[in-house]
């Protein structure tokens, strides 16, 4: 131990670890890489199931990457015209609902962050009461089919169009994290309220309207129960309705390539569909992913405790 | 005064409270007309006679809850589930979090977190999905497990037992990495002098674990904690709706889904509004509870 130290000394290292220490690092490497295995696993499975030949999947051959590749099940997805309705759906419903919801969000969250403006106190309690209280799914409902809402374009982008949580998220962000002496500026410089928020304000606050936009677009992507509960028409369906239907209820409606000769095969399709399915399903989050873990993080943090 | 002081705010701010208006309505239409609504839970409410000309019943649907005999399964179901989901997501991300803390490997650790973060952006229909696929008998890979160790294959999703097991594992593995961010920050922001003063002193890294870091994430556990507990009776619908079969109805219905199953399957709409109130009603009661608690011990509270 002396001789440790010493060496360590004369080097001007930092000081060596103790056998213990070492034991210690070893034990958090050895429960990290459990960890990510136990994690990575089941998403591993599904890209190699999807592309697999089915009978692997079936006789349980399928360990961890194909044995024998076979893209039959993705030609099956691209031709089934209720999940390309799907898509097309949630494409739609999630690019216009997350720009209704940035608007109001930021227009919202700047106005209430103006410190000296009368009545923003009232307002954000109003706002803040609904994140602890409110009307529940059936009265909800009844709102929005007096409405005659029912079944539109707009219940899937009006009912969600703000985020109590997330407007005061961005309402902190305004208050504290923008200079004010900027925004005095502007005002004197007889720039509009309007106009400081957009020429001013936003500009330095890009990385908030980033966070906004991953948190409202994977919401919207990923949304399952307005569809459930306020849409009719298959016409209309979203993308996750129709997975529902292919991995939960096993019902495969249009699917399948139109090249089976026996219903044998078709079942043997249906086993490697299922993970094509969720890969096509995911894969728009997924390619969105790297770019947004530059920012989750930091909503993360802004939304927490002080949110 | 008062007066003038509006009539300042108005002239500087009169487009802010323009751009203010959607905001406001949209609150007041999705948010507070549903809250209006409530008073359908003392009506017999009529869609033709509107919500207050539609007979009073009083607590009527709320006696008819409580005297029919399943009331306290749903109940019971509903704080069961949330409870068990409570013990283990609530600590696996705390401990991966302290093991990517004391990870010194920068690129293995950035791995490991890009992987666990990933499954928090699979749907909730996804992941029920998968873990049909997993759970399938015949082709599922869990049984494939089980019968490769000479076991015999479980009926996972017809068996009202693998429910509750299933609903828990399925959110640790989506939630855990998510729910580490919040106390991984926490960790970094410990002061690192600690550290290197305790290293000089002769602590070993389990020491400084006991003694630096574990006090120094105390507030930001029992605060998370405080607010989970908060939630145990707003268990989330989607998940619970999805993992339903007729099969294990007995141990899946909760309150959320028997809600729209009254609700919105047999328009029954009064007395699913009824148990609706009451479920928000004793949610608000736990949350100011919570956070009442929560000012007294921590000095943290939420507003």
């Amino acid at each position: 131990m002396v001789n440790e130290a010493r060496v360590s000394k004369a080097a001007g290292h930092a000081i060596r670890d103790s056998r213990g220490d070492r034991v210690f690092a070893f034990a958090v490497y050895a429960l990290v890489t459990l960890i990510l295995m136990i994690v990575s696993y089941p998403l591993i499975y599904v890209v190699s199931a999807s592309i697999s030949n089915p009978l692997d999947i079936i006789t349980g051959k399928l360990i961890l990457f194909p044995r024998e590749l076979s893209f039959r099940a993705y030609q099956a997805v691209f031709h089934s015209k209720d999940l390309l309705t799907g898509y097309k759906n949630t494409i739609l419903y999630s690019v216009a609902g997350t720009a209704i919801n940035i608007v109001l969000t930021t227009t919202g969250a700047y106005a209430l962050s103006r410190k000296d403006m009368w009545g923003r106190t009232a307002v954000t309690f109003m706002i803040s009461f609904t994140m602890f209280f409110g009307g529940g799914m059936i009265p909800t409902y009844i709102v929005i089919k007096n409405l005659g809402l029912l079944n539109s374009f707009w219940v899937m982008v009006l009912p969600g169009a703000i985020s109590a949580t997330n407007l005061l998220i961005m309402r902190n962000y305004f208050a504290n994290s923008v200079p004010q002496e900027i925004i005095e500026a502007a005002y004197m410089d007889g720039c509009s309220n309007v106009g400081t928020l957009l020429r001013v304000v936003l500009p330095t606050s890009m990385s908030i309207v980033a966070v906004m936009v991953i948190f409202y677009l994977v919401g919207h992507w990923n949304s399952y129960f307005s569809a459930l509960l306020y849409l009719n028409t298959r016409s209309k369906y979203t993308l996750q309705v129709f997975l529902r239907e292919i991995l939960i209820k096993n019902d495969y409606g249009d699917m399948g390539t139109g090249g089976e000769s026996s219903s044998v095969e078709m079942t043997l399709l249906y086993e490697s569909l299922k993970f094509a399915v969720i890969v096509v399903s995911t894969l728009p989050m997924m390619l969105f992913y790297p770019f947004m873990q530059r920012y989750f993080v930091k909503g993360v943090m802004m939304g927490s405790i002080k949110g | 005064m008062q007066k003038r002081l509006i009539l300042r705010s108005a002239r500087k701010y009169w487009d802010l409270y323009l751009i203010l208006l959607p905001t406001v309505v949209y609150f007041i239409v999705f948010k507070y007309l549903p809250m209006v609504g409530l008073t359908m839970a003392f009506n017999d409410y009529m869609p033709n006679l509107g919500y207050f000309k539609s007979p009073y019943v009083g607590l009527g649907f709320f006696y008819r809850f409580f005297s029919s005999y399943f009331s306290l399964t749903i109940i019971f179901n509903t704080l069961t589930l949330s409870a068990l989901n409570l013990l283990f997501t609530f600590p696996l991300p705390i401990v991966l979090a302290l093991l990517l803390n004391e990870m010194r490997a920068k690129r293995y650790k950035k791995l490991v977190q890009t992987v666990t973060y990933a499954p928090h952006f699979l749907s909730t229909v996804v992941v029920v999905g998968m873990v049909t696929a997993f759970c399938s008998p015949s082709t599922g890979v869990v049984n494939d497990i089980i019968k490769f160790f000479g076991g015999e294959p479980i009926y996972f999703m017809a068996k009202e037992n693998w429910f509750r097991p299933l609903y828990v594992i399925s959110e640790v593995w989506s939630t855990m990495g998510w729910n580490s961010i919040i106390f991984l920050s926490a960790l970094t922001g410990i002061d690192q002098q600690m550290y290197e003063a305790a290293r000089i002193d002769g602590a070993s890294r389990l020491q400084t674990l006991n003694r630096i870091t574990f006090p120094s994430i105390l507030p930001t556990v029992s605060i998370m904690l405080i607010i989970n507990c908060g939630h145990v009776m707003s268990l989330g619908f989607e998940k619970v709706y999805l993992m339903q079969t007729d099969l294990n109805l007995n141990v899946s219905r909760v309150i959320s889904t028997y809600v729209y199953e009254q609700g919105i399957l047999k328009t029954e709409t009064s007395y699913s509004t009824a148990i609706g109130l009451m479920n928000s009603v004793v949610n608000f009661i736990l949350v100011v509870t919570v956070n009442a608690i929560s000012r007294k011990v921590g000095e943290v509270s939420l507003w």
